[in-house]
């Protein structure tokens, strides 16, 4: 149980947890909207779009940002899960190499051949895109 | 009897192999803690996928629309078996039993008058099923590697959704070795589609204990009725091909650290036998010289008496 006013969160990838500790608020990138996540949030589950999970300690300013591709946020009154994939923590990330993401992703979607090809290419494209606008933040 | 010559060769090949196979074993049992600390680490996220699965079905139980991989298509006319076998061999019985296994349950289907189609995942499962079901064995049958990731298991769900979305199986069974200690790995297997979270052991195995998989520090959901966001439906069907990958995942980890407890263990055997061996090639060396020694000195002392 988390202590009064917090929240017990916990972020995952499939090869291992990543961090579990109580936190003043989350905030998370659900497909339909970001949302932040104090204690007593009503019980939610949620798809993830592309973008930044942020934990804030103290306060309502994020101290630590992980970047995630996708996956799932289960909310109750005193947790909140994230099912991550692939996340990084942003102030890890290299601009340089995110741009090369980009480019190559956008290269396969020129050379694509068939729907399911430029269907993946386009995810890459948005995870690239969306790796940026994490950077410039 | 062996010559001296033919003797010491012996022992000192036999002394090579030993070198090999300790050095074998020494390396399975280095990986086999890193394989075990692998699938420990990756157990939190398939519990919390379990458990926001269990939310998702709870939810849309009963409802039209249920999506197919959770609900089947209705029909179990043709089986997908895959078998997660090891690629490299050396590792004791461990290959074989998960073939033998997925025989058995191919034949039983066959019999039942079902079609059945395998996918290999791991060299050796498809090279011990060639030689009698050669004609079942898709294509797309892959090899592991020597490191895998979440990225693999992933290619492998990719290829059991499009399978099924093109509609070329029914049900779908993945079989595979649990980890259970490094002498003792209890082939399983476990239904991917239609979803379900039981699983069946091999005839003869026991079941495994609770490996404290519900507990483990993860409280039950609070019962609370959820909101989702965007609609249930939507979400399982983001979900379920993610399921699939985190349990091919858990399958190939429990796989590779079964791999490697069986290798240690059959190379731990094979350097016992070895170092039998020499000793007993030792002593016939030993024996074999002190009766040429003795019968030299026969010899000698024979050839001084007749020269008196």
């Amino acid at each position: 149980m988390a202590e009064e006013g917090k929240i017990g969160f916990e972020l995952v990838s499939p090869e291992q947890l990543l961090m579990s500790e109580d936190v003043e608020m989350v905030l998370v990138p659900g497909v339909e909207g970001d949302f932040g996540v104090l204690a007593r949030h009503a019980p939610l589950i949620s798809s993830l779009r592309p973008g930044v999970v942020g934990i804030c300690r103290k306060g309502r300013q994020p101290e630590e940002r992980y970047f995630v591709a996708g996956g799932f946020a289960e909310v109750t009154g005193e947790r909140c899960t994230v099912l991550a994939e692939y996340p990084i923590e942003v102030s890890t990330m290299d601009r340089g190499e995110v741009e090369q993401e980009l480019k190559n992703a956008r290269e396969d979607l020129a050379d694509a051949k068939d729907d399911k090809e430029r269907g993946a290419a386009e995810r890459r494209i948005a995870v690239s895109e969306a790796k940026l606008r994490a950077l410039a933040a | 009897m062996a010559s001296l010559k033919d003797l010491r060769n012996r022992i000192n090949s036999v002394r090579s192999t030993r070198k090999i196979t300790s050095a074998m074993k020494m390396v399975a049992a280095a990986k086999l803690r890193r394989a075990q600390e692998k699938a420990e680490a990756a157990r939190p996220y398939a519990q919390r996928m379990q458990r926001m699965l269990g939310a998702l079905s709870e939810s849309v139980a009963g409802r039209p629309g249920v999506p197919k991989l959770l609900a089947g298509t209705g029909k179990d006319e043709t089986y997908l078996v895959v078998l997660c076998t090891a690629d490299r061999g050396l590792c004791g019985a461990f290959n074989s039993n998960l073939a033998r296994e997925a025989k058995r349950r191919i034949d039983a289907l066959i019999a039942e008058g079902k079609t059945v189609k395998v996918l290999c995942v791991g060299r050796k499962g498809r090279d011990q099923l060639k030689r009698t079901h050669a004609h079942l064995i898709l294509d797309a049958s892959l090899e592991i590697g020597r490191d895998f990731d979440y990225d693999t298991a992933r290619k492998v769900a990719d290829i059991i959704t499009e399978m099924f979305d093109d509609g070329e199986f029914d049900v779908c069974q993945l079989v595979y070795a649990r980890f259970r200690s490094a002498i003792k790995q209890i082939v399983t297997t476990m239904q991917l589609v239609p979803f379900s979270s039981a699983e069946e052991h091999a005839p003869g195995e026991e079941a495994p204990e609770e490996e404290g998989e519900a507990a483990g520090g993860v409280k039950p959901s609070t019962g609370g009725s959820y909101e989702f966001e965007p609609a249930e439906e939507q979400i399982l069907a983001d979900l379920l091909p993610r399921n699939m990958a985190v349990q091919v995942f858990r399958a190939l980890l429990e796989n590779n650290a079964g791999e490697q407890g069986a290798r240690m263990s059959a190379m731990d055997g094979a350097t016992r036998n070895a170092d039998e061996m020499i000793d007993d090639l030792t002593l016939t060396y030993n024996r074999t010289r002190q009766a040429v020694i003795t019968r030299e000195l026969n010899e000698i002392v024979s050839a001084a008496e007749s020269m008196r």
